[in-house]
Parts: C-alpha cells; structure tokens; sequence
C-alpha cells in the first residue's frame, strides 16, 4: 500500500506537522511519497520520492493549484491514501482533492482500529469508527495523535512539477498576525486561562487577579476570547498560542481538543470544572469539580492570608 | 442577488450523549438541540451582507434533518431570512458528508445563487467537509474558515484563520461558497418582532427523495463512549477547604506555590 503525503510549507518553512504524516503512513503500513510546494531547502530528510511544486512561481496556498499538484502526483503515483495534517490547509484542500477524484474522505482521524479510522465526535465525548467505501481514500489526521516516528533520514528524490490553475483564482494578499498586546504567553511559568465556565464578562477580573496572585499571566479558550471578554493574543489553542508552563490552571474550560492541543504539554495541569466528565480531565493532574466562581475566590483568600 | 445558508441543528455540547439502538448515533431523547454554532456566524454575516445591500438579497436557509430541525431554522430566520427550505429526513446521520453535500447542490445547482454561506464544520460531526464539497460540485470557488468578510461588486475580500494566531487575506470572485469560523462577528438574538414575522415566512419541506444524493463514501460503523483516563487526583466539597487542598498539592508538587 502507498500513501501520498501532502505536507505543508508556510513562508518558506515546512510545518512541523508534516512530520507527524510519516508517523501516521507507518501505523498505516503503507509506503510514504510526498508532495509539497515549496524550495529544494524546504524538502524534509526522507529515502522516498518528492514531488515539489515550485513555491516561486506558486506563491503561497492556493488551492486552486495546489489541488492540482496534488492530483498530478496521484495521477503519477495511484496511492491508496492521500493524507493530509487537520489544519486550515489540509482541511481546506482535502475535500477538494476528494471531490475531484470522486472519492471518500475521512476527517481528523485520530487513530487506527484493524485498518478502519477512528474519529472524535460532538466535542471528544463519543468516537465513531468509520470504513470507506472506496478503494482511494483521502484522509486528514489529527494534530497529535501520531507522532513523528524518527524516520526522517536518507535524500529524497526530488521531481518538479507544474501545476495548473482550476479556473477560480485566488489572490493572496497577505498574512496578517494576531496583535498580542505585548503578553508572549509561550514564556510564562504560570498560565491562568479562563473558560466559557466562568459565566459571564465580570468574571474575568478575578482570574486575573488569581493569575496576579500566583506570579503567572492570564490566558483564555476561544469561546470567551470570541465572547470580547479577553483579547484575542491572549488565546490558548491551536489557533491561538501553544504553551507549556510549570503550571496550568483551566478554569471553566471543557477542553475542546484544539484548546488541549494548545495546553497539553504543560508540567502541571489543575482543572477546575463543574463538569465531572468534561474532556479536559483526562489530561488534568488534578480536577477541581466546583463551580470556578466560588473556588477562585477561595483560592484569593488563602493566598493572600 | 440571492444567497443560501445552509445550517445543522446539534446537540448542546453540554449534554451528554447516549448512544441509539444501531450503535451508529445518539439518541435525540434528552439532549439539548442548537443552532450549530459555526452557523450561527454564517448567518449573521449573510444577514449583514444583505442589510448592506439595501435589503435587496434574497436570503435563504437550508437545512437537512428530521422534524426537530426546524426549531433551529426558525431561529436562523427570525435573523434575518426571507425563507427556509427544509429537507426532512429522518436518516440524515446515515448519510456521509457527500451525500449531505450533493443534496444541498441539487438543490441549489438551478437556482444561481451568487454566495452559499455555512459554518466550517459541525460541531457534532465535525469533517469540515460539505462545504467545499458544495462549492466542486457546483463547480463555485470556496474559501474556508473566515473570520472576515467583506463582498463588493462580486468580489470577495476574505480573512482566513490559520493557526498561532496568523491571518491569510485572500481575494476571489462570486459566485463562491464560504464557510464561516467562530468569532467572525456577534451573531444577534433574534427579536420578538422578528421571532413573530418568521410565522408569515415560508418555510418550504421536500423529502430527501426529490434530490439525489449517491452513495455513501464513508460508513460509520460503530459509535461509541470511550474508555477515559481519569484526572490524577479529583477534589470535591466545600470551595473553602478544596482551596487549601488544592494549594497543598502545588506546592508539593510544583515549585510554583511556595
């Protein structure tokens, strides 16, 4: 079996989550080929074939080209597999690839079970186990759940190629970065992030002040940031920053898996959550089931006597 | 100018979720439905697209599911629709992105719709597919995951969200599909008034029948509850003493709390 792995390269630079593809074609057993757009220097370490389109010409993502490089490279390849990481690029391009070969996609697959996927459902509290239909199936895999496997040696085989447009250009006009108010999260020993759990705007100034009071930095899950309860650079996540302090505290955050992407890897997580049975627990060292309102208070008191 | 948003009802999240007698999906029995949040966003901005227009767009909102959906269609409504097309379809979960997505552009593909609003995903089911598999089989362009939006003389000017806090502006022409991403705008309550005008608006039922929708691609064969791993240490009670507790457990075990 062959997997085609699309990896993706922003500004030049090849993501990190491009590694974890490997770790995924070898739980699959199936033999890697790549593609990506970008330069000769962006083209990971691997003994295989990569096909590269040339991110010169191409700018960055368009997916009306990189669709068809993609396409190219199953028309040369046949994989059984296309996969591509869950990110904005891959599930942004997947469903186009899918389509324009007519076959299944499989999306955020977070692991395997006797050759069939496994996928999270309604926020991680249930999992489905899904079979295509197809022989060719397009996959996305979910950040994290298979790691780079170390496979990353030997000199690839780099064959250029030039894809062609699909007819709906897309101008690129720019990046533009998410203003962090000075606050840069990702150096904090001490992370105090607030959660939808909190109720209600007023709520936030003492999270603050509990951040304060443990020497640590205030940050936020996505729904109160999206809220305008705290600013956007101080977003916890995926698509926000991704941190690891000595200490982690979740107040009135569920853990919707792009937040726990964000926060996992931190020394020592304390959640405090009214829901015994949110997802957020299974990564916490210790889980506080109270109400946040009544608990940070409480906390404020016996730090500050 | 005429635009098609197309919504889910889902659970609340916060509701706990049984599985149904095929093992497939959950039971509807008490759970919490919802508008799906996604869509919510996808709605308001099309109503904002519409007020900018002098109100001359004709909005429409499509949704797929058994009778309990229109309750979450009312309410994309009373936001600012003119109608609502309701394919009911007691099935729906059997049915893969796909399917979901050839109907809706079976639906849609006579009807020149310049823009197809809907959320970027569900959030019960979450494949992120439906809409740029609307937009290939209608042969429109898609942009996804928008947090902006902006639409002038058939050209779109879209922000995307990509990850650690990066924004790609890109630019593209009607007619398109866009799928929307949380905190693009703040989506409204509806009005009383307005919840009122929605009873005079037509709402419009086909059966799943009157479109096709091929085969399925990706078949679910099992649904179920995961085996989870607890938290390390859980603490219960009064806030006041969990507090100390809590305190005593950092310092122990971090070099935080001194």
């Amino acid at each position: 079996m062959k997997a085609l792995l699309v990896c993706e390269v922003r500004e030049g630079k090849l993501l990190e989550s491009s590694y974890e593809l490997l770790g995924f074609a070898a739980a699959m057993e199936a033999d890697p080929v790549m593609v990506m757009v970008g330069t000769e220097d962006s083209v990971p370490d691997f003994k295989g074939t990569v096909y590269l389109g040339d991110v010169a010409s191409m700018g960055e993502y368009n997916p009306g080209e990189h669709k068809q490089l993609v396409l190219d490279a199953v028309e040369k390849e046949n994989p059984d597999y296309v996969v591509f990481s869950h990110s904005s690029y891959g599930w942004d391009l997947a469903p186009r690839v899918a389509s324009a070969l007519g076959v299944a996609q499989i999306s955020e697959v977070v692991e395997l079970v006797d050759g069939k996927f496994v996928l999270d459902a309604c926020n991680a509290k249930v999992r489905r186990l899904v079979s295509p239909k197809t022989d060719r199936v397009v996959l996305t895999v979910q950040a994290g759940a298979f790691s780079d496997d170390g496979s990353f040696e030997g000199s690839p085989q780099v064959e250029k190629i030039s894809p062609a447009g699909d007819g709906h250009p897309m101008e690129f006009l720019g990046y533009e970065e998410v203003d962090t108010g000075g606050v840069d999260l990702t150096k904090a020993e001490v992370i105090v992030s607030a959660g939808r759990g909190i109720g209600k705007e007023e709520n936030v100034e003492m999270i603050r002040k509990l951040a304060k009071a443990m020497g640590g930095e205030l940050g936020a899950s996505r729904p109160v940031v999206d809220a305008g309860w705290v600013d956007h650079g101080l977003q916890v996540g995926t698509t926000g920053q991704t941190v690891s302090p000595k200490l982690y505290m979740a107040c009135g955050i569920s853990g919707a898996i792009q937040h726990l992407a964000g926060m996992k890897k931190s020394d020592f997580i304390v959640a405090i959550n009214t829901d015994a049975d949110a997802p957020i627990k299974e990564i916490a060292d210790v889980l506080v089931v109270s109400d946040v309102t009544k608990l940070v208070p409480a906390l404020l008191e016996e730090l500050g006597g | 100018m005429k635009i098609l948003v197309c919504v889910k009802q889902v659970p609340d999240m916060a509701s706990s979720v049984t599985i149904n007698a095929e093992g497939v999906w959950y039971v509807d029995e008490g759970l919490a439905f919802r508008l799906n949040e996604y869509d919510e966003y996808a709605v308001e901005e099309a109503v904002q697209l519409k007020e900018q227009l002098g109100g001359e767009p004709d909005l429409t909102i499509l949704s797929i599911g058994p009778g309990r959906v229109k309750e979450a269609m009312r309410r994309a409504m009373a936001m600012g629709a003119d109608r609502g097309v309701h394919i009911v379809d007691d099935e729906y979960y059997k049915k893969d992105s796909h399917q979901i997505a050839s109907m809706i552009a079976d639906f849609a593909k006579d009807k020149d719709f310049d823009l197809v609003f809907t959320g970027m995903q569900s959030q019960d089911r979450g494949s992120g597919q439906v809409g740029p598999a609307i937009a290939a089989q209608l042969d429109y362009a898609c942009v996804t995951t928008l947090v902006g939006f902006e639409y002038e003389d058939g050209k779109i000017t879209a922000t995307r969200e990509l990850e650690g806090g990066l924004h790609a502006k890109v630019k593209l022409a009607a007619p398109a599909v866009v799928t929307c991403q949380l905190g693009m705008n703040t989506p409204r309550y509806p009005t009383l008034p307005n919840i009122m005008k929605v009873k005079k608006k037509e709402l419009l039922e086909f059966s799943p029948d009157d479109f096709a929708s091929g085969d399925a691609l990706v078949v679910t064969e099992s649904m179920y509850v995961p085996e989870k791993k607890g938290a390390g240490l859980v603490l219960e009670g009064d806030a006041g003493e969990v507090a100390g507790k809590l305190l005593d457990v950092l310092k122990e075990k971090t070099s935080i709390v001194k």
